[in-house]
């Protein structure tokens, strides 16, 4: 029925810097298929943004390489893709919404230039054809006034008005997938469900692929359909999103999904994790969270968990850890 | 329990046992727009912070809510003192500290102190920890020794959770939830008996702001402090207050104690704020009612008229627009003693439960803001 339409397989990235080799990103597989939307979850510096980075290819190199692993995308391997080809799919197939909204758009150029200037470059539109093109977007993101408003500037349109616009500009050549990089991390509550709802909306009309990327476990229970739980440059956990919340089988997702604080309940204590993500120049031997878990034992501080297949409690699911089925009993 | 215009929550049953430490009354803040460059000649006002009451008990938390641009930073930094107020009163056990200068203020400030939201920012990156936790010593040198800081210092790093040799290190050698540990000792340091926490966990990630909360929490029992906790995160503040405030483009517009608030909420902008935050369950998405709000929060250079939520809201009438709504417990509830009988500034303040409780209702009647 639905197509994988994007399949990272072992993807490994590392930083070189001055001080040695920061590996951000060793490992990684995840699928998305059509219309669906996978959440990667995960702290800062578990290596989410910079998979994303890869899979676009706007990693900067260097300091960063892809050292190995493949980027199927609708059966292709991107990797071996040359820069010319690969930017004909950015863009066109691919689509990426960043966090800041500010900070992404250009300060000199109206929104409406921005806009058309994906049909003038990629679909060779005129400059008339591109305004008309422009309107017709910012009206489909529901800025109000769209006629009047696309030769405003970035700085003239609010937070929630901005990230519209970056919406806008990625749905512009009806992409198969789009990555949204903490799309909401920056607005209020009330701007972020409106925004995320117009962003599931328009997912679901164009049948596209999802990759939202977030460490907010309240917005992925919200909208997803399969999480990964990223941990020191690794996928820990992924299962489908229901499953997830009801059982994890990793003790990091469990960690996590204790210490946040609950709107609908006043406990005293929180659960906190104790410590702090690894330093990825380092990171420990065997499993990488083993010095923070509380059911480590002396396996986990030699050997890499592998994915283990999590068989009970829900179909379709991974766990990188030694005792995943201690932790989905205990 | 009539003369309650100057929103004088101290007699109503919200009001924190004993006697308030810190009370709150017609707080304003105004920052004039100007013209002109010879004759500048004041055109306007960005209301920022436009009265607001409130109090706070011993060893009480308040938190206030509200989205950005609703003023509660400002109410913050009047609190410490870092900015005057335009009008109001803040009563510092019964001194107002607004009119109060020189010695008497160095006094008062002694006692409240703030923790800031960016651990990354508020923190001198040339000072190392011993001397940034230490200064406030050089500004009241009365509550430590000179001989004695060192060992001060030390017991605050054990006390916030950090290694006390670490004394000699620099910031940028330390994570961000160490930092924000390292603020919170500066905060201790002078022994005071508030601390003004304006969103001191949201830099950082969902691990270390769990242990962050619970060393507050802890803090507070060990050192009898109140907090007025000051964030954009409902769930934290739920966590953490006994009382909560919301605010809305600069007043305060429902308020009472956390249950009050979260589980029987009557304004409108605070059961939309409610709906609105992403619940960490998936089984609750389709049992959900969401209030989306349209449009964006209003100027505060240009405040609408009556009530000041009356342009997104889904209720708004005639009479919203003619008078403004006073935080007073509404008519509807007067007579209760239930939880819906909270301060709420609202013409039509009515009962709603926006956050899904155990067991899960079955779904309302949509909601959308457009009616």
């Amino acid at each position: 029925m639905t197509d994988v339409l994007l399949e990272v397989r072992d993807l490994h990235v590392e930083f070189r810097t001055r001080d040695g080799v920061a590996k951000a990103v060793n490992g990684v597989t995840y699928s998305v298929d059509e219309g669906e939307t996978l959440a990667v979850l995960g702290e800062s510096g578990s290596g989410k943004s910079v998979t994303a980075q890869a899979v676009m290819g706007i990693l900067d190199t260097p300091p960063g390489k892809i050292t190995s692993g493949e980027i199927l995308f609708k059966g292709q391997d991107l990797l071996k893709f040359k820069e010319e080809e690969r930017r004909k799919v950015r863009g066109a197939q691919m689509a990426m919404i960043f966090q800041d909204a500010l900070s992404s758009l250009n300060p000199v150029l109206s929104v409406g230039a921005q806009l058309g200037e994906m049909f003038t470059v990629h679909r060779g539109a005129s400059r008339k054809e591109a305004k008309a093109k422009a309107i017709e977007l910012m009206d489909r993101v529901r800025i109000p006034g769209a006629a009047s408003r696309v030769g405003d500037y970035p700085h003239q349109f609010s937070g929630g008005m901005r990230q519209r616009i970056m919406i806008a500009m990625a749905l512009a050549l009806e992409p198969a997938l789009i990555i949204a990089d903490e799309p909401t991390t920056a607005l209020d509550v009330t701007v972020q469900a409106q925004v995320m709802d117009l962003l599931a909306e328009l997912q679901r009309e164009l049948n596209m692929g999802l990759i939202l990327i977030t460490h907010d476990l309240g917005v992925v229970a919200d909208v997803a359909d399969r999480i990964a739980v990223m941990y020191a440059g690794r996928i820990v956990e992924s299962a489908p999103v229901h499953d997830i919340y009801k059982a994890p089988a990793h003790p990091y997702t469990k960690g996590l999904l204790e210490s946040i604080p609950r709107l609908d309940q006043k406990g005293r204590e929180l659960y906190a994790i104790k410590g702090l993500p690894p330093n990825l120049m380092n990171i420990p031997p065997g499993c990488a969270f083993n010095p923070r878990c509380p059911m480590a034992q002396d396996v986990c501080r030699t050997d890499v968990p592998p994915l283990y297949e999590v068989t009970e409690a829900g179909a379709d699911r991974v766990s990188a850890c030694h005792f995943w089925r201690e932790c989905l009993n205990g | 329990m009539a003369e309650r215009k100057n929103g004088a929550v101290a007699e109503h049953l919200n009001a924190p046992a004993g006697e308030p430490i810190l009370q709150v009354r017609g707080l304003v803040k105004h920052y004039p727009l100007t013209q002109g460059i010879l004759f500048r000649k004041q055109v306007g006002a960005v209301k920022a912070v436009d009265g607001v009451d409130f109090d706070l008990g011993a060893g009480e938390t308040l938190g206030i809510v509200g989205e950005s641009g609703c003023g509660k930073s400002t109410v913050a930094k009047m609190l410490v003192n870092l900015e005057r107020p335009t009008a109001g009163e803040i009563r510092y056990k019964g001194d107002d500290i607004t009119k109060l200068s020189g010695r008497a203020l160095k006094a008062v400030r002694r006692n409240i102190q703030m923790v800031f939201q960016d651990p990354y920012t508020s923190l001198n990156p040339r000072m190392t920890v011993g001397d940034i936790i230490g200064e406030p010593y050089e500004i009241h040198p009365e509550v430590a020794p000179k001989g004695d800081r060192r060992r001060q210092v030390q017991d605050l790093l054990d006390v916030v959770g950090l290694n006390p040799e670490y004394i000699n290190r620099y910031p940028h050698q330390f994570s961000g939830g160490q930092r924000q540990r390292i603020g919170i000792a500066r905060g201790l340091a002078l022994r005071p008996e508030i601390i003004v926490a304006d969103e001191p966990v949201s830099a950082l990630d969902v691990s270390v702001q769990a242990q962050v909360i619970n060393l507050m929490d802890r803090l507070q029992t060990e050192f009898a402090l109140s907090y007025v906790f000051i964030a954009h995160d409902l769930s934290i503040v739920r966590h953490i207050s006994d009382r909560v405030g919301v605010m809305y483009l600069g007043r305060i517009v429902e308020t009472g104690r956390d249950a009050e608030i979260y589980d029987h909420p009557t304004h409108p902008y605070t059961q939309a704020l409610l709906s609105a935050v992403p619940v960490p369950d998936p089984e609750a998405r389709e049992h959900r009612e969401r209030i989306i709000l349209f449009g964006d929060v209003p100027s505060p250079a240009n405040i609408p008229s009556g009530c000041r939520f009356r342009t997104r809201c889904w209720k708004a009438a005639e009479r919203c627009a003619m008078e403004v709504p006073l935080l007073a417990v509404p008519a509807e509830f007067r007579y209760e003693a239930g939880p819906a009988a909270h301060d709420s500034a609202c013409h039509f303040a009515e009962e709603k439960q926006v956050v899904p409780q155990e067991p899960v209702e079955p779904p309302g009647e949509p909601t959308d803001g457009s009616a």
